[in-house]
């Protein structure tokens, strides 16, 4: 497509385990992610891959409103509760996706439910999967389950058994040490890991004395985060050898490049969104792509982890 | 100070006003509201019970702006029963606006149910604006006709005409507001046509529209979590309704395939549209 032209540079493209990317930004799941329309916009204004909201095996409602609330400063509190269409009602949405680098993210309490779902999407035109143990704020799913070492071997294990697609699983800040439950992810083969989730946290309305979320505790994404996510896709990728994607507070280029120089194959935008809209994807490319030129450096993925030797 | 529209403001009810046994009118204090645009909305927290968003509607009050509900489930009728003197949380002014056109002489504004209520503020600037507006007002029944007084004032200025019509024919003319709309669409020109309401009744006016090739603006519902562009659950296809809407033209409505078939539920799960009356 020749509007898409701009977006294909080889100086940006990167490779994260088989996927390869035209380049380093993707969306982050729960954002925008139910509307294969809108999967094709994003594409069409430069996204290098989208990964879906987390699809349960169920339609799942989430919690009442208030779901999300602006603490402003660039950062988000959160207790959508998982909403999502469920795997069958999903599959059919992106059953239509033509170009689109598309994730699946999943989510689920036991290894059982893991392979219906993939039987679903598999066939489909989807380039991988993400797996979300890192939820903080559903119980029995997400960040319960990444607290459990044997569900989470089992998990990736069953996925792995079916699929030949890459698999990332994504890990958050939580009672497990993330480290830890990365590297069980890795000796189940899992092919990358992404860090890092929102992280729990809470807010209260003054006037009146009350939580603001219904489920009265979230997950913190934005600004405030990043520095944590950059520290644990240093420590993972320096320790455990496994592609990385970064994720928290990517806001600017210089962010982005922050979080490659970690150890990160490539970063996720979540939060920025809600600030500038999608024109963020476009905007944080050609700011790594000058950065790069700068540099003198020819492809975006001799910045994986160039922090590491100091 | 420079206030967050983002961040809720909390407001204390000081005036409730009747205006069908199902639908209230709630009236606070709150600068951002009353200087909102037509067709823009609040997200409104139920403190410990909802968040809804609501469209903004006009006071006479200085300073002052209100919100129309309709009793219906869980959220709604918490709102509906709010007393004098309690408090809730808005945020808000968001999305983006109905808009008059240059020159504009004559304007069509058609709605039903609370899909009024964008509409009311929107009078007030054709009154301002001094264009000669119709007002067609669709209504089940006699007991649910609201606001038929107040766009009659809001509209007193200008030539205007206010026309309410029922299905069961209790009140006004017998039939729908589409119904008048056939009729009049054929022997007046209209510069642009204004609708909120049932969205299939929407869909009727686009195409009525589109057939005397009169420009149109449209402002949709979707369920909203965000209100700010982030979730995607209010999306129609591409867009989203929070942010690039809620208003949309003729020429976005054409390229909705979505418009008047398909709305996603809390899960995001799409349905077929089967709302009219
Ligand atoms: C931009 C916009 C403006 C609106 N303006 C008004 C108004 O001025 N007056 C008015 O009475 N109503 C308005 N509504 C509808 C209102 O938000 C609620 O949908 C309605 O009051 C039902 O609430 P409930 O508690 O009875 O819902 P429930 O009983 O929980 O659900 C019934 C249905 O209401 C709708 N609904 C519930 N929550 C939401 C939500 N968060 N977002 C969108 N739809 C929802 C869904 O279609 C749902 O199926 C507006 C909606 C939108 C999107
Ligand atoms: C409203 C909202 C919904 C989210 N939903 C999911 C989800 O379904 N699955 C998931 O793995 N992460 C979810 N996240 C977390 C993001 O994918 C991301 O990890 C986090 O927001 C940090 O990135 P950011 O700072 O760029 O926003 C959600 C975040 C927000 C704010
Ligand atoms: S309500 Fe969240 S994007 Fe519109």
């Amino acid at each position: 497509m020749k509007q898409n032209s701009k977006y294909n540079n080889d100086i940006l493209r990167v490779n994260i385990s088989s996927l390869s990317l035209r380049n380093p930004t993707i969306l982050a799941s729960g954002f925008l992610g139910i509307s294969q329309e809108l999967f094709n916009k994003l594409y069409r204004y430069g996204v290098g891959a989208v990964v879906s909201k987390s699809i349960s095996t169920q339609p799942m409602e989430g919690y009442k409103n208030p779901t999300v609330v602006s603490l402003g400063n660039g950062s988000y509190l959160n207790a959508v509760g998982l909403s999502n269409p469920g795997a069958e009602s999903f599959s059919k949405e992106v059953i239509s996706n033509k170009q689109v680098p598309l994730i699946i993210s999943l989510v689920g309490s036991t290894d059982s439910d893991f392979l219906p779902m993939v039987k679903k999407f598999d066939h489909l035109n989807i380039c991988g999967y993400e797996i979300n143990l890192s939820c903080p704020h559903v119980t029995q799913m997400g960040m319960e389950v990444g607290d459990d070492p044997e569900m989470v071997n089992r998990i990736i294990k069953t996925v792995k058994s079916y699929s030949r697609k890459p698999l990332f699983v994504k890990v958050g800040v939580g009672n497990s040490d993330i480290i830890a439950v990365a590297q069980i992810a890795k000796d189940a083969g899992a092919d990358g890991i992404t860090a890092i989730n929102t992280i729990r946290a809470m807010t209260i309305d003054i006037e009146t004395s009350m939580p603001i979320l219904s489920n009265r505790i979230g997950g913190l994404s934005g600004k405030p985060i990043k520095s944590i996510g950059i520290r644990c896709v240093y420590e993972i990728s320096k320790k455990l050898k496994i592609p990385v994607i970064g994720c928290g507070g990517v806001f600017t280029w210089e962010d982005a490049v922050e979080f490659m120089l970690a150890g990160a194959s490539a970063i996720q935008l979540g939060s920025v969104i809600g600030y500038e809209g999608i024109i963020a994807f476009s905007r944080i490319t050609s700011g790594i792509k000058k950065y790069l030129e700068r540099k003198g450096l020819k492809n975006a993925m001799e910045l994986i982890g160039l922090a590491h030797k100091y | 100070m420079h206030i967050n529209i983002d961040h809720i403001r909390i407001v204390n009810i000081d005036n409730i006003i009747e205006e069908t046994p199902s639908i209230r009118t709630l009236i606070f204090r709150d600068k951002l509201s009353s200087n909102a645009h037509p067709g823009q909305f609040l997200m409104v927290w139920i403190p410990r019970v909802e968040e809804l968003p609501l469209s903004v509607m006009i006071s006479d009050k200085k300073m002052h702006a209100a919100i129309t509900i309709r009793k219906g489930g869980f959220g709604s009728t918490a709102l509906f029963n709010k007393k004098v003197g309690e408090i809730i949380g808005i945020r808000g002014p968001y999305g983006n606006h109905f808009t008059i056109i240059k020159n504009m002489k004559k304007a069509l504004l058609i709605g039903g149910g609370t899909g009024l209520v964008p509409l009311m503020r929107l009078a007030t600037k054709m009154n301002e604006f001094g264009i000669n507006s119709t007002f067609v007002m669709g209504a089940r029944s006699k007991t649910e006709v609201f606001f038929e007084k107040q766009a009659n004032r809001f509209l007193k200025n200008t030539k205007h005409k206010v026309i309410v019509t029922t299905d069961d024919g209790s009140y006004g003319f017998k039939g729908s507001a589409t119904d008048t709309l056939a009729t009049i669409i054929k022997e007046e020109k209209f510069d642009r046509v204004y609708t909120c309401g049932p969205e299939l009744m929407m869909k009727k006016v686009f195409a009525l529209a589109s057939e005397y090739s009169v420009s149109v603006e449209a402002s949709l519902e979707r369920y909203m979590k965000c209100g700010i562009g982030i979730c995607g659950s209010c999306c129609v296809g591409e867009q989203l309704v929070c942010k690039e809407g809620t208003v949309f033209n003729e020429k976005d409505l054409r390229l909705m395939t979505e418009f008047g078939r398909i709305y996603r539920d809390k899960t995001g799960r799409k349905s077929h549209i089967v709302d009219y009356n």
